[in-house]
């Protein structure tokens, strides 16, 4: 697998103006092609949109021996599994329901994992790794507060788990979830804590930025690399392009979301090492393992605009060198 | 076939093809739709500054302010014949007179030493003072024989950068 490095330096330098040793010329100053070509180069193909894109599923159904098939595949897909699947689900919920309402106030989490503090961290791709991840204990996890019905389930159910809301634009919530994050570690009796560092979901083939409020705590980091196998269903949730409740009726229509979990060694704070350095070096560890290509940027760029000391850095260097050239004389 | 996102006849590309001198291959075209598409969220046929700037590698360019003044409103054929300066096929002469219009925001066919000014603020900031930025320009337009009152044309930005070397082309990711 092709695994880039991640190098801030490559998309935040301007210049092919390199070559130091000659004097300024007019033709220099004018010559404004570099930073064009990349304006335009971002116009046409960027690393940051290519995180969020949903890959169209390859045809392979156009040829007259293998629609029949399809045809058939689509029967059995909508017909049999999609029913047996909701009838499942429904159950389930019934039995969950019937038992978790009368005695939730008892409910207290597992503790035969949590001998230590620690947080797991994972790469994010949809909700349902939080599904999925949940299967092996019950983790508490942060999550963005979600409208409709999710936002039900996650504000009853899910808050006796432990689980801790916040909401992405409000800044404010920002202290609160710091604080609420170091109790929860702290408290002993607790569930195991999750979070996904990204703070967005990602295609599964990049990897952003991982925010560092889960490095700053303190404690073991346990790297978890989740993988979906695309060879039936994409598992991304585009959520500007579609609600949760199509995102799960299409995995659920699908024949079956396949994924790879692996539990990395976890990982501490090495001596000298800050927090962010700490956190890309988990982001490696993870993105190695779940074959992921690491870009730099926030994710949260999703919702707001980078902030314009990028563009002060290249300006920076542009004027440097023009500055030195002026005194090659 | 079974393409979802290909909405374009092959009367649409040729004709887009047309417009922008054959400049782009048909598959090229068609993934510059496909861009398009994506980067046109509310649907509206163009994309607007706001789109644009939901780029980061966009956002960041020192020029980008002054390019989303060329860029704004384009439908999809005004949108490749923009691209296509930027084609390994256009000619030097086209990338030139590129670059001339960035500098001639005013589409008046002069340059003044203001406009160069101008892009050089764009491109430095606050990391060279005003009073430098126009001692720096002023000097190299008097090496290269030009006073500073005078203005030019794009006779002049062949002559200065047609020798240059430049560089200036962008790869369509076909898949």
């Amino acid at each position: 697998m092709d695994l880039d490095r991640p190098n801030l330096e490559e998309y935040l330098t301007t210049d092919s103006i390199h070559k130091p040793h000659e004097k300024l010329r007019l033709c220099d100053l004018l010559d404004i092609s570099p930073a064009l070509t990349e304006a335009v180069g971002a116009i046409v193909d960027d690393s940051f949109t290519r995180c969020f894109k949903s890959n169209p599923p390859e045809p392979w159904n156009w040829n007259i021996y293998l629609f029949p098939l399809w045809c058939f595949g689509v029967v059995v897909r909508y017909g049999i599994l999609f029913p047996i699947r909701v009838l499942v689900l429904t159950l389930g919920w019934i039995i969950f329901l019937s038992t978790f309402i009368p005695v939730h106030c008892l409910l207290k989490g597992n503790d035969k994992l949590r001998k230590k503090m620690e947080v797991f961290v994972a790469n994010h791709t949809s909700m349902i790794d939080f599904i999925i991840l949940e299967q092996m204990t019950a983790f508490a996890v942060i999550m963005q507060k979600h409208p409709g019905w999710v936002g039900l389930l996650q504000s009853t159910i899910l808050e006796s788990v432990g689980c801790i809301w916040f909401n992405r634009t409000e800044a404010k919530d920002r202290e609160i979830v710091a604080r609420k994050l170091r109790e929860h570690v702290l408290g002993l009796d607790n569930n195991p804590l999750l979070i996904f560092p990204e703070g967005t979901c990602v295609n599964n083939q990049y990897s952003v930025m991982f925010k560092k409020g889960a490095f700053e705590l303190g404690c073991t980091v346990c790297p978890i690399a989740i993988k979906y196998n695309k060879i039936f269903v994409d598992a991304f949730w585009n959520s500007r392009k579609q609600s949760f409740t199509m995102h799960l009726l299409r995995l659920m229509t699908s024949w079956a979301v396949v994924c790879d979990v692996w539990y990395l060694e976890p990982q501490n704070l090495k001596p000298g090492e800050t927090p962010i350095q700490f956190a890309e070096r988990v982001r490696e560890v993870i993105s190695v393992r779940a074959g992921l290509r690491m870009v730099p940027w926030d994710g949260y760029l999703k919702y707001s605009r980078p902030s314009p000391k990028h563009t002060q850095l290249k300006q920076q260097i542009f004027a440097e060198s023009v500055l030195r050239r002026l005194d090659e004389k | 076939m079974g393409n979802t996102s290909s909405m374009l006849t092959q009367y649409d590309i040729e004709e887009v093809q047309e417009h922008c001198n054959e400049t782009f291959s048909q598959q090229e075209i068609v993934s510059l739709y496909k861009r398009f598409c994506q980067l046109d969220r509310s649907g509206g046929g163009f994309i607007s500054s706001d789109e644009f700037l939901s780029v980061p590698e966009f956002a960041v360019n020192p020029l980008s302010q002054r390019l989303l003044r060329m860029l704004d409103g384009l439908n999809f054929k005004e949108f490749v014949a923009f691209l296509s300066t930027f084609s390994s096929c256009a000619t030097l002469q086209q990338k030139i007179e590129f670059i001339f219009k960035v500098y001639d925001l005013d589409f008046n066919g002069k340059v003044t030493f203001n406009h160069m000014l101008d892009v050089l603020r764009d491109l430095t900031g606050s990391y060279i003072s005003e009073q430098q930025r126009q001692q720096v320009l002023t000097h190299v337009l008097d090496e290269a024989g030009y006073a500073k009152e005078s203005s030019l044309v794009l006779a002049d930005f062949i002559k200065i950068l047609g020798s240059s070397g430049l560089k200036m082309e962008v790869e369509v990711p076909v898949d």
